[in-house]
């Protein structure tokens, strides 16, 4: 019962993880169709956010408060830049964006190497996040975890009520649905591009403050979590939050399930497999959006 | 994007199209057979007043954390020779090679040391994957290298010093330790290559012979940062103490992860073989306090040689750095080197090969001694706790320097290793 109790834990907190990485890309990608390479880069210009800031803020507990606003707005900026430079020129050539957010991305580690140096940088937790809450009969949740949770959780509320309450909300979703419509309509849908861009690039960099408290803070973060990113965004279904929401924690519970009948490695292959036959069972994922596009 | 005619499946394909480009080019199909055949080896230049002597070290990518700090001690050795008058009265010239934590350049660059700059010996290599990417280039050039780092064992190149400690100068010694303590079932945690799978195949099979249990053994990739399930595994596994051999940044995920599911060093003690002072730092202290290591050296390792090197090597980088193990090692291979080149009055290897036996040196950890046969170095074995300053303490040592024996031929219980 306790092993049951804390894997399910485990699995819960690593979807949490998945979550906050693939939620901008369900905007970026999900919602625009652009394949950004770039987007693990975003996760880690919040994580080095993290560490600037904890280095200018003395307390660990107040900095990781101020990161989150701070790292969403740099990430943001870096992912409207991105967008307004070389993104919006590309987007009826969705395998050229690969290659060129895949230069990006590199160009972006090396800036990383060249700003905070090619050794991985620490942030200390709050002491408040470095303990757990016992249960009793040795179940432990681990405070830092929790507070992974409820963020994931807090950014899916939050960008669920902009998409459905807000006038920029129901502006991107128009365009998501029919671009051309939405032009003729009146809306700015260059502008409002740059805005779900914003969005997304600063999910990542919240993303990002989130797995300072996971692990360490290096150039080449980002491109351990991206393909996860991708793979809960395209399993989950394109332009539909919910899919994204259920594929993070299933995959999570699945990993650490299989983890610990396994080795790390067999779980990762078997996961891959799942996905694969899944995807030839379900091309669009599990969940669609129907649109009124012709595409 | 109403132009987006392109499907999941093939975007999935181009994603791993790009990650497998990406892993390719990191893993190029050289193995630095070099293209000579002059196989007769190439020759230092000792002409001059002036000799060169080879630095292979990671100074960029994910090892440069650990490399760099080698690469440090290194020049301190050989400015402190220079200072001293150099080696049969010509002065070191330090050549820098960057091996950029990519095995095949350290290949190529080990073949340029010798072929163009006409090095010595070369001091350097941290991973095994580095050391045995580069053997067979000193092996064809019958040029020296001087390994710092510990290692695995089973091992003997002609053409490698091996400065860091053996298995039965580090890891065996560290399992005599956790028996002495009473704490005898063990949970093995390691990085995923070959390191860490030859040290838990000898740790395996010293339970087996000597009445400790292995209560479970887990791997994961270098470089991963998710420890939720293996910590999990450890905890309801009922072990006395975790036998960690993760090696770079894994670590700080890994202890993170076991201080927050409330397990403690005093519940289930932790001994590590990567972990020097600079990890230490790098992963928090909060997270390391009372947690064992087992190595040869530590920056707290008393006595006058140490107060000397610790206080040289911060006066020259800055009083917050740290010295370590496989420094220590670094910094004493050049002198031990300096050694064998003046009892054998030259600088030509087979003479320097043949003068190594029973060199020894006042180095920090204490006196060392060249083992000529298997070329390895008579180590004294340390195991320490982690302080609440980052600084390691010693707890136990073997009272003595203990012969090496890479191939464990002395330990019944190993006979089945290869």
């Amino acid at each position: 019962m306790t092993v049951i109790l804390s894997q399910s834990f485990t699995g819960i907190s690593i979807g949490a993880v998945l979550l906050l990485i693939a939620l901008g890309l369900t905007l970026t990608f999900g919602q625009m169709g652009v394949i950004n390479m770039a987007h693990g880069e975003f996760i880690m210009a919040g994580a080095y956010t993290t560490y600037v800031l904890q280095k200018s803020v003395s307390s660990a507990g107040v900095s990781l408060l101020v990161a989150l606003p701070v790292a969403f707005l740099v990430a943001g900026a870096m992912g409207a830049l991105l967008e307004w430079l070389l993104i919006r020129r590309l987007y009826t050539r969705p395998l050229d964006t690969l290659l060129v957010t895949w230069g990006v991305s590199l160009m972006l580690q090396q800036l990383a190497r060249d700003v905070f140096g090619a050794p991985n940088v620490q942030t200390h937790a709050p002491d408040l996040l470095t303990g757990n809450i016992s249960l009793g009969g040795g179940i432990t949740f681990a405070n830092s975890r929790l507070f992974i949770l409820g963020l994931a959780l807090f950014c899916v509320l939050a960008l669920t009520l902009i998409l459905r309450l807000t006038p920029l909300g129901r502006r991107i979703r128009a365009v998501v649905q029919n671009r051309d419509l939405a032009e003729v309509s009146g809306i700015a849908t260059g502008r409002v591009d740059r805005m779900t861009f914003f969005i997304g690039s600063g999910l990542a960099g919240v993303a990002g403050v989130a797995l300072t408290l996971v692990g360490p803070i290096g150039p080449t973060m980002g491109t351990n979590y991206i393909v996860d990113a991708f793979l809960v965004v395209v399993v989950g279904g394109i332009g539909q939050l919910k899919g994204s929401v259920i594929t993070a924690f299933a995959l999570g519970v699945l990993q650490s399930v299989l983890e610990y009948s396994t080795t790390v490695s067999v779980a990762k292959v078997i996961v891959l497999v799942a996905i694969v036959a899944f995807l030839q069972w379900r091309p669009q994922g599990l969940y669609t959006l129907r649109t009124r596009s012709l595409a | 994007m109403s132009g987006l005619s392109i499907s999941r499946r093939g975007l999935l394909a181009g994603i791993s199209a790009v990650g497998a480009s990406a892993a390719l080019s990191a893993c190029g199909a050289k193995t630095g057979d070099g293209t000579s055949t002059d196989a007769a080896g190439a020759s230092a230049d000792t002409s001059g007043s002036t000799v060169g002597v080879g630095l292979l070290n990671s100074l960029s990518g994910t090892m440069a954390i650990s490399e760099v700090t080698v690469h440090n001690a290194l020049l301190l050795a050989i400015k402190e020779i220079n200072a001293a008058g150099g080696v049969l009265g010509k002065k070191l010239k330090a050549v820098s090679q960057d091996g950029a934590s990519d095995w095949p350049t350290f290949a190529e660059k080990a073949e340029a040391l010798i072929k163009d700059d006409k090095v010595a010996a070369t001091f350097g290599c941290w991973t095994s994957a580095s050391r045995k990417a580069v053997k067979p280039v000193f092996e064809r050039y019958k040029s020296l290298l001087f390994y710092p780092v510990q290692y695995e064992g089973l091992e003997e190149s002609p053409y490698i010093f091996y400065i860091g400690a053996t298995t039965n100068q580090q890891i065996v010694p560290a399992l005599d330790y956790l028996k002495k303590q009473g704490l005898t079932k063990l949970y093995l945690v390691g990085s995923d290559y070959v390191f860490p799978r030859t040290a838990n195949k000898i740790i395996k099979a010293y339970a087996k012979a000597k009445g400790m249990t292995v209560v479970g053994e887990d791997y994961a990739p270098l470089g991963s940062t998710e420890f939720g399930t293996i910590v999990n595994k450890v905890k309801d596994s009922g072990a006395d103490a975790v036998f960690n051999t993760l090696n770079g940044d894994s670590n700080v995920a890994f202890f993170k992860e076991y201080k927050s599911s409330g397990l403690t060093a005093k519940s289930m003690p932790v001994l590590s073989v990567s972990i020097a002072e600079e990890e230490v730092k790098s992963i928090g202290t909060q997270y390391l306090q009372d947690q064992l290591t087992a190595w040869n050296y530590y920056e707290t390792t008393p006595g006058a040689a140490n107060t000397k090197f610790v206080a040289a090597y911060q006066a020259e980088y800055g009083k917050d750095k740290p010295t370590s193990d496989p420094m220590e090692a670094a910094y004493v291979s050049v002198h031990l080197w300096k050694a064998m080149v003046e009892k054998a009055g030259s600088f030509d290897v087979a003479k320097v090969k043949a003068a190594s036996d029973g060199i020894t040196f006042d180095a920090p950890e204490g006196k060392v001694t060249v083992d000529g046969a298997s070329q390895h170095v008579h180590k004294t074995a340390r195991i320490g706790k982690v302080g609440a300053d980052g600084l390691i303490t010693e707890v136990w040592n073997s009272g003595g320097p203990i012969k090496p024996d890479p191939y464990l031929k002395g330990y019944d219980w190993a006979s089945g290793l290869s």
